[in-house]
């Protein structure tokens, strides 16, 4: 026998269940005054300099059913493409008030979710390639035994989404195209977007594993 | 393709000088030692589960890093399940410790992480507006908690044990009890949600959600053993869960200023 590798196992995934929202968005489940505010509702400070945006979708099952008991979390740099993270040795010159992570249940009438941000810029990525502007997203639910993670493009960002060495993995580009969001015609200050994600069948979205 | 040098150009204009980050890389996860996304005999998960291949990449900047979470966004009875929702008087339930510590697969105490739990009351019924169970509600139980892991990844909550209860998926199935964890390391990509069950318990090896886990020795990995040394007598008995997230892997070879 040759040495062990000593090496752990990680622990393994279980559905998030129904009732995910008492434990990372009480409020929504009707557990009030444990915490002052559920977690993730803040990914940008009021003085964060970037460009407004809102994204809004919702989640389909395999028969096209909203799924609207779902969790989505967001992960994203600022407008500079700079993580608020201390692995990111840039990060002291991360935005002011710019955190980066959210948090969103689906509706549970509409099956609806949305987050308010900033445009986060291009993110260098492996072997010196740079990675076009892209938000990542994290998806749990009753029935999803281990999250699903997916990555949100933005359409006016060809040039960049061509070259992006993530996409660029993808090669069917008809699935490439369930990465890029799209653009919605909004009043007011801010760009609006539509992603939607299928979980499963015709326009099944990509989800990564990495 | 015509385009992609000037997509390059587009885009090193706008990051300009910045220096070229480096995060360790996460480990690839083993899909193999998770349940698979479709487990028929989950039925939730059939319209629920991608059918195409996931897509793999390395993971990059974006997987590497995650959100921090500071001391300062957590109170003083966020991690006391006993307290934290109680009105006039402690839950109805046997009172336990629950506790462990969260480490990545190379054996390294994962400090400073999130770590949020939910769970049902001792009579197996959520505080959910959608959970409809015969079971009473419990006014001084909520049901949810967070706590950061200190410095050496260690944890602990207290609660009550939680009750089984049934669902909707055979005409006859019963959740094992399940305290339900939440984990951020130290990178997105480490993300994890997972449920704790007890040892001993008999409706774990009937449960269609825990054996849609192929391995039984990962099955094994989420049922906590009873932790008489923890146990505080007269008080509260223990269970220790001990809790492990995608590991790094060291980058020997690449050429980095700030050494390996």
């Amino acid at each position: 026998m040759p040495q062990a590798l000593d090496r752990l196992k990680e622990t393994p995934s279980q559905t998030a269940g129904p009732y995910v929202h008492i434990g990372l968005v009480p409020s929504l489940a009707g557990v009030a005054g444990v915490y002052p505010a559920d977690p993730g509702g803040a990914i940008v400070a009021p003085e964060t300099p970037g460009e407004r945006i809102r994204i809004e979708g919702r989640v389909f099952d395999g028969d096209g059913g909203l799924v609207r008991d779902a969790l989505i979390e967001s992960w994203q740099a600022d407008a500079n493409g700079i993580y608020n993270a201390p692995l990111d040795p840039r990060q002291g010159r991360c935005a002011p008030g710019f955190f980066g992570w959210g948090r969103c249940a689906t509706d549970f009438a509409s099956g609806a979710f949305a987050f308010e941000t900033i445009k986060p810029g291009p993110v260098p990525g492996p072997r010196d390639s740079m990675m076009a502007p892209h938000i990542c997203l994290w998806i749990v639910a009753r029935g999803i035994n281990l999250g699903l993670s997916t990555r949100l493009y933005f359409p006016e960002e060809e040039a960049a989404n061509a070259v992006d060495p993530i996409l660029r993995r993808i090669e069917n580009p008809q699935r490439r195209r369930t990465l890029i969001a799209q653009a919605l015609e909004t009043e007011g200050d801010g760009r609006g977007y539509r992603f939607d994600i299928r979980l499963q069948g015709e326009g099944e979205t990509v989800f990564f594993a990495t | 393709m015509s385009d992609t040098s000037a997509g390059d150009r587009a885009v090193s204009e706008r990051v300009g000088s910045n220096l070229r980050p480096q995060a360790d890389p996460l480990i690839p996860r083993d899909h193999a030692w998770h349940p698979p996304a479709l487990a028929p005999a989950y039925k939730t998960s059939v319209l629920r589960s991608p059918q195409r291949p996931l897509v793999a990449h390395e993971a990059t900047l974006s997987e590497s890093t995650g959100p921090v979470f500071g001391p300062e966004s957590l109170g003083p009875l966020d991690n006391d399940l006993l307290r934290n929702y109680a009105l006039d008087g402690a839950p109805i339930g046997p009172r336990i410790l629950v506790h462990g510590r969260l480490r990545d697969e190379r054996g390294r105490g994962v400090p400073g992480a999130l770590i949020e739990i939910w769970q049902a009351n001792a009579g197996g019924r959520y505080r959910h507006r959608n959970d409809g169970y015969l079971a009473a509600l419990d006014p001084n139980f909520g049901g949810c908690g967070r706590t950061l892991t200190d410095a050496e990844g260690r944890y602990v909550f207290r609660t009550v044990m939680p009750g089984p209860y049934p669902w909707p998926n055979n005409v006859n199935d019963w959740r094992p009890a399940h305290i339900h964890f939440s984990i951020f390391g130290s990178g997105f990509g480490q993300r994890l949600i997972t449920q704790m069950y007890f040892e001993g318990d008999p409706h774990i090896p009937l449960c269609p959600i825990l054996n849609a886990i192929p391995d039984a020795q990962a099955v094994e990995q989420l049922i906590a053993p009873l932790d008489m040394a923890a146990t505080a007598p007269m008080d509260a008995r223990a269970y220790r869960f001990d809790l492990v997230l995608r590991g790094r892997r060291s980058t020997y070879f690449e050429t980095r200023p700030e050494g390996n």
